[in-house]
């Protein structure tokens, strides 16, 4: 009798019904869009983030930041006397190509490794030294003799530059190097870099001269497997190229060397600017975090949620656009659509006050008139959850669809505070166009059936309590 | 109608058996279908007292046809409403066939109009979405009778009221006499003891009248007992008993 009656009040009040189920539809299929652009946007995130940080990292370990010293300039070229080769036109022709962290860029001592991998829920730990190889190519004029200084800044947005005085010319030349642990294995820099040709660092490298190079590097500079690559004036050799996940996404830094050879050249013994540390269980990220605050103070431990915030670009639009208005309006909408749901719910009872006056009249108990009341409008709301559901998956369709292409850049946290130098901390991180998928998961469906049933029980109990309190007698007086 | 009401005290039973109903021993005090006692209901309304009842001694035998007119707010509806378990009393007792009701929960109240009682409204109050068929089941739902015999019980009702033909229509496309029909077989269908109506006839023609009020008479004759509220003398007329209401008192009509 409740299927039967249920039915035919949803047939015979169809108005009511198409005008809930609408609005329950618009909503859910609004939460449903909203969650899986939520979804792919944080896929997108770990994406971007994976190309600095590696597969598998969820915690980094890096120096807090702090402003530059008082007086603290970036690297110089310093030229004696004897430094050159004349070229017999009045200058003197000078190379130098110098190894060492950015102004800013902060480093610690690399025992903090060992401090990690102690850490109770750390599966693997790994230390990487961030550093900038400047060039200094060029003539200098000479100067009656006497030593001079030629100091060259870095301060060109593509790590070039070029400048002339008194006769001399000179080019700034700089990209990224790291200094990575080549027993590191799958926590890393490089454990989500994609080997293109060659072989990627090992434990045996260590003391090496090797170098591994970005994809998109190697392409700009034509080096190749076997080929040399000048760091910190020694050749290196090029063992592998790399690229980042992504068919466009570079990788955390333009060359890779051994830990320890990185170490001696920039004059960083014993020194490391982010260790890379992969939690034992995915759920205990933040205990690890608070874990490796407490055993270094002096550091900054971030979590890949505190690292999405270093995606910028329009990706980072996008998260703000999901996370902020799409989250809110999807939130009104579902609150509209509940209110809807309930006042119109109360009102039909208000308008059935007699038909349940009557029903109380031959028996029904207050319990069974709130079953059928809180049937009728679960039901409404569950008709707007399905086509809630429709209207959801045709929306992630056409995102899926037109698959709108973002552009993300994740800094590396080792780079640098902002205000570091111009390009160079830039230079330090990955850039990457990323498609935007909106991927249909169980949950996102959950979600829509929750909601549906949510919106359809509270207007359903409130409705039935509504109808539940009228006086048979009073009810049965009503001329609705 | 055969036997006419007898005037009689309300507050002492009916000597004269309903029709259909097995004669009483002399000696025995038969068990009313309804007894009240010293009934009040008194409604506040906005700071405004309204005595609805009051004072009320009434005993209606089992298989009696009753009927109460009063003028307008003379009390007639509140006092179909004690009788039918749908509202309490402020003050005195109401006993159907032996059971005190005044001091039931609304639980145990609405089990009593589930079972005991059959209601019949001026405005039919048949539920505008369902078949006749269905309505009639409507009033078996509560007393938890299974599906198939909840129907064949329906269809019963409704056969015994003319209108096996109908039962599949919708109360829109039915008359008012029909639909008036409908809700007594909705009544009769659980087998109650007592059939209470409200203004039954208030909203048919003569003729559709006289067919309602021939129906329930025939069913008084096969031992239902009915009460009645009408406002119609000609209807009133031909119930076997016959009481009035004026503000909130009850006496007997001759």
């Amino acid at each position: 009798m409740f299927a039967r009656y249920l039915r035919r009040e949803l047939s015979g009040r169809r108005k009511q019904t198409a005008i809930i189920a609408t609005a329950m539809a618009l909503a859910i299929g609004l939460v449903i869009i909203v969650n899986s652009l939520s979804a792919g946007v944080r896929n997108a995130q770990a994406g971007a983030l994976e190309s600095v940080y590696g597969v598998g990292t969820d915690v980094t370990v890096t120096a807090t930041p702090s402003p530059p010293a008082e007086g603290e300039r970036g690297p110089r070229f310093e030229f004696g006397a004897g430094d050159g080769s004349d070229t017999g036109d009045g200058t003197t022709a000078v190379s130098q190509s110098r190894l060492a962290t950015g102004r800013g860029s902060a480093t610690f001592d690399a025992a903090a490794v060992g401090t990690v991998t102690a850490q109770d829920g750390v599966e693997a730990a790994s230390g990487v030294l961030s550093l900038t190889n400047m060039t200094f190519d060029g003539e200098l004029p000479q100067a009656g003799g006497t030593a001079g200084t030629g100091t060259a800044a870095s301060g060109a947005e593509e790590g070039q530059a070029a400048s002339s005085r008194a006769g001399g010319s000179f080019d700034v030349n700089s990209f990224t190097v790291m200094g990575v642990d080549g027993n590191a294995g799958s926590v890393g820099p490089l454990a989500s870099a994609t080997l293109q040709d060659g072989r990627t660092l090992q434990a045996s490298d260590a003391g090496t001269y090797t170098a591994v190079l970005d994809s998109a590097y190697a392409t700009t500079e034509e080096l190749a497997v076997g080929d040399a690559i000048t760091i910190a004036d020694q050749e290196f050799e090029v063992a592998g190229i790399v690229a980042g996940s992504g068919s466009d996404a570079e990788t955390a830094s333009n060359a890779y060397i051994p830990l320890d050879v990185a170490q001696e050249l920039s004059g960083s013994a014993g020194l490391v600017s982010t260790v890379y540390v992969r939690a034992a269980s995915s759920d205990r990220i933040s205990t690890l975090k608070d874990v490796l605050e407490a055993a270094l103070p002096e550091n900054t431990v971030n979590t890949q949620e505190d690292l999405a915030s270093s995606v910028s670009g329009s990706l980072s639009t996008a998260s703000g656009l999901v996370s902020s208005l799409g989250t809110w309006l999807s939130a009104a909408v579902l609150a509209v659509a509940f209110l809807l749901a309930i006042l119109l719910t109360i009102s039909g009872v208000s308008r059935r006050t007699r038909e349940f006056g009557t029903l109380k009249a031959i028996g029904w108990r207050n319990g069974s008139i709130v079953r059928q009341v809180a049937g009728e409008s679960l039901v409404q709301s569950l008709i707007g959850g399905a086509a809630g559901l429709l209207v959801g998956l045709a929306g992630i369709l056409l995102v899926n669809a037109f698959s709108p292409t973002l552009t993300a850049s994740a800094r590396a946290q080792a780079a640098g505070p902002a205000g570091g130098p111009g390009g160079l901390a830039q230079r330090a991180g990955a850039a990457a166009d990323v498609v935007l998928h909106a991927p249909l998961t169980p949950a996102v469906m959950l979600i829509a059936v929750g909601a549906a049933v949510a919106g359809g029980l509270l207007a359903g109990v409130l409705g039935g309590w509504r109808a539940a309190r009228l006086r048979p007698a009073a009810a049965l007086r009503s001329v609705a | 109608m055969a036997e006419q009401a007898t005037t009689h005290a309300t507050t002492v039973p009916d000597p004269v058996a309903a029709p259909g109903t097995a004669p009483l021993a002399p000696a025995a005090e038969p068990v009313p279908m309804f007894r009240l006692t010293g009934v009040e209901k008194v409604y506040t309304q906005k700071n405004r007292t309204v005595h609805a009842l009051r004072s009320v001694d009434l005993t209606i035998p089992a298989g009696q046809l009753v009927a109460i007119q009063g003028s307008t707010g003379g009390g007639k509806s509140t006092l179909l409403q004690m009788l039918g378990a749908l509202d309490r009393p402020t003050a005195g007792t109401v006993m159907l066939a032996g059971q005190e009701t005044s001091r039931l929960g609304d639980r145990d109240l609405a089990r009593i109009r589930a079972r005991d009682i059959g209601f019949v409204f001026q405005h039919y109050n048949l539920i505008p979405t369902l078949t006749a068929q269905e309505n009639v089941e409507m009033g078996l739902a509560p007393l938890g009778v299974a599906a198939g015999e909840r129907a064949s019980r329906a269809a019963a009702a409704l056969a015994s009221v003319g209108l096996e033909d109908r039962a599949s229509h919708l109360p829109g496309e039915l008359s008012g006499g029909q639909q008036q029909r409908v809700a007594i077989a909705r009544a009769l269908a659980k087998r109650p003891k007592v059939l209470l109506a409200d203004e039954p006839t208030g909203n048919l023609d003569e003729a559709t009248r006289d067919d309602i009020v021939g129906l329930l008479e025939g069913l008084w004759r096969a031992g239902l007992t009915i009460i009645m509220v009408t406002h119609d003398s000609a209807v009133a007329r031909r119930a076997q008993r016959r009481l009035r209401i004026n503000a909130g008192r009850v006496t007997e009509a001759a």
